[in-house]
């Protein structure tokens, strides 16, 4: 089989880009979703809050997936359902395997990744002890409450701050659960302000900042956990160990984009965010495969996700027509001083529109700082921030006339007090 | 008086919030913009929240669909509209946008997703 563009992954990513591709005049698009239905992971966040940047009103998970849904079959945008993709090449030929075709190849003029995030397990943070059910990533756990029908316990720790844990503390609350308490090893949480407020504050639910979980207990059954005070090096402190009986716990430590085909291609993955190494276009190491959402970086806002990967389906369009520029000098951008990673990492001037957004997140909280980029000695551009903190991602939006006079080089983004 | 300590959810920065409340009046200190006194104002009389959450469908492709309240209701309230949510249940098809309870705490609760026939 032949297509002009293939979307691998039908969330809010794929969606976005394909809409995006379509309107821009490609006909040909075929997007593979390895769930049994459109919209990826917002079928299962029915909390509110998503759409303020996009749509300006508050939406839930699946009201925000059904608009983009509805769009695409407006559009008559082809879709596979229940279809995995197994591997992709550098010539970009898919892999693909399903029950109805079976296992087929699939010849793209050009591919967007749009494969999204998966959560950190118990296996990755080595927590000792038995193991027994009633341990779950918080998204598990969503996913079985808020789509399958079915509660997962009674008597619950969370271990992680981020969001979908601070959203399942409400969702188990609301649904009879006690939930005892959320531990963050890091002196702050890395969850949205709003969050903390509304899921813990609200039912009185403590946050215990410094603290882990050091040992799991039962053996069919979760029985309970020991818990402890981490010093400053995040190391255990003996005399704090704590026994909390639970029958459920909630691991919500970091998601990590999911980039095994990307590998696999070859496309050059950057180390800090875990996601491919992109262009202003959104276009990878790989010529004419492109990507977006968070399987390039975790977003804390759908709207974000939203706004990078009609990029990627206008960019992925141009490239089939034959409009984007590949040649000449890229700049390249570079975090320093508090500013961990910056995306786009590359920048091609030919091909920027109005202006280049740039993504980044901070390595700590920091209150009255100046977030400033520089190239070659001179400050192009400063903004002022009462407060950032790396559970919210900063953006930074430079106008396209300062990228034709600077060509090439480095551009740093960097903090310093204000 | 009465003093309550709330943390300003408007934008990033979350101001630490010291209410005083009064008979007459309510203080507000520690907010760097008007949202924040606003905002406490509002949680100290009359604090509300929209819920979100999922009612039982008999004979859907799926056991359960998504809901929400129309507008905010007021968050004492919110435990009594659970019981209301769980004791509900509704036959598939479900659509979007449904009205699946009427008039609960000055609110319609009101699907979010679809649920077809299994």
């Amino acid at each position: 089989m032949e297509r002009d563009l293939v979307i691998i992954g039908g969330g809010p990513a794929g969606l976005a880009a394909a809409i995006e591709a379509k309107e821009k005049g490609i006909d040909d698009i075929l997007i593979i979703e390895r769930d049994k239905s459109l919209g990826g992971i917002l079928n299962q966040c029915i909390h509110n809050g998503f759409g303020l940047h996009i749509f300006g009103e508050q939406l839930t998970g699946p009201e925000y997936a059904d608009r983009f849904i509805k769009k695409a079959k407006d559009l008559g945008i082809e879709y596979y359902l229940n279809t995995m993709v197994l591997n992709m090449t550098e010539d970009k030929t898919i892999t693909v395997l399903n029950e109805n075709e079976g296992l087929f190849n699939i010849k793209a003029k050009a591919v967007i990744c749009a494969m999204g995030c998966r959560e950190r397990t118990r296996g990755a943070l080595n927590i000792p002890g038995t193991r027994p059910s009633g341990v779950f990533t918080a998204g598990a756990a969503q996913r079985f409450v808020n789509m399958e029908g079915y509660n997962v316990g009674k008597e619950v720790v969370i271990l992680g701050s981020g969001d979908i844990g601070l959203i399942m503390a409400r969702r188990m609350t609301l649904e009879g659960a006690k939930v005892k308490m959320v531990l963050e090893i890091m002196p702050y949480s890395t969850g949205l302000k709003r969050n903390i407020v509304q899921c813990l504050d609200d039912f009185d639910i403590p946050l215990k900042f410094n603290y882990t979980v050091v040992k799991i207990h039962g053996r069919e059954r979760l029985e309970g956990v020991t818990i402890a005070k981490v010093d400053e090096n995040r190391k255990p402190i003996e005399q704090t160990f704590e026994y909390v009986k639970c029958d459920t716990l909630l691991l919500s430590v970091g998601l990590i984009p999911e980039n095994e085909l990307s590998r696999e291609a070859g496309v050059e993955i950057d180390r800090v965010t875990s996601g491919p190494i992109v262009t202003e276009a959104m276009q990878t190491s790989i010529d004419g495969i492109f990507a977006c959402g968070n399987v390039v970086h975790v977003h804390d806002l759908v709207d974000f996700v939203t706004m990078e990967s009609r990029l990627a389906g206008r960019m992925a369009a141009k490239y089939i027509k034959g409009e984007l520029k590949k040649d000449g000098d890229f700049i390249s951008t570079k975090g320093i001083d508090g500013i961990r990673y910056v995306v786009p990492h590359k920048i091609n001037p030919e091909n920027v529109e109005d202006n280049v957004n740039f993504f980044m997140r901070v390595d700590n909280v920091y209150k009255n700082v100046i977030i400033y980029a520089e190239h070659d000695g001179q400050i192009i551009y400063k903004a002022k921030k009462p407060m950032v903190s790396p559970g919210e991602m900063e953006s930074i939006k430079i106008k396209k006339n300062v990228f034709e006079n600077i060509k090439s080089g480095e551009i740093k983004f960097g903090l310093r007090r204000a | 008086m009465e003093e309550r300590n709330l943390t300003c959810i408007n934008c990033p920065m979350g101001c630490s919030l010291k209410v005083k409340i009064y008979d007459d009046k309510i203080e507000v200190e520690g907010n760097i913009c008007s949202r924040g006194k606003e905002y406490a104002e509002n949680e100290v009389t009359n604090p509300k929240r929209t819920v979100t959450s999922t009612i039982k469908v008999v004979g859907g492709e799926r056991p359960v669909v998504s809901v929400k309240t129309t507008g905010e209701i007021p968050k004492k309230n919110i435990f009594d509209l659970m019981k209301i949510i769980n004791d509900k249940s509704v036959n598939a098809p479900v659509k979007i946008g449904e009205v699946l309870i009427k008039d609960v705490f000055g609110v319609n609760v009101v699907a979010t997703s679809n649920v077809d026939r299994a």
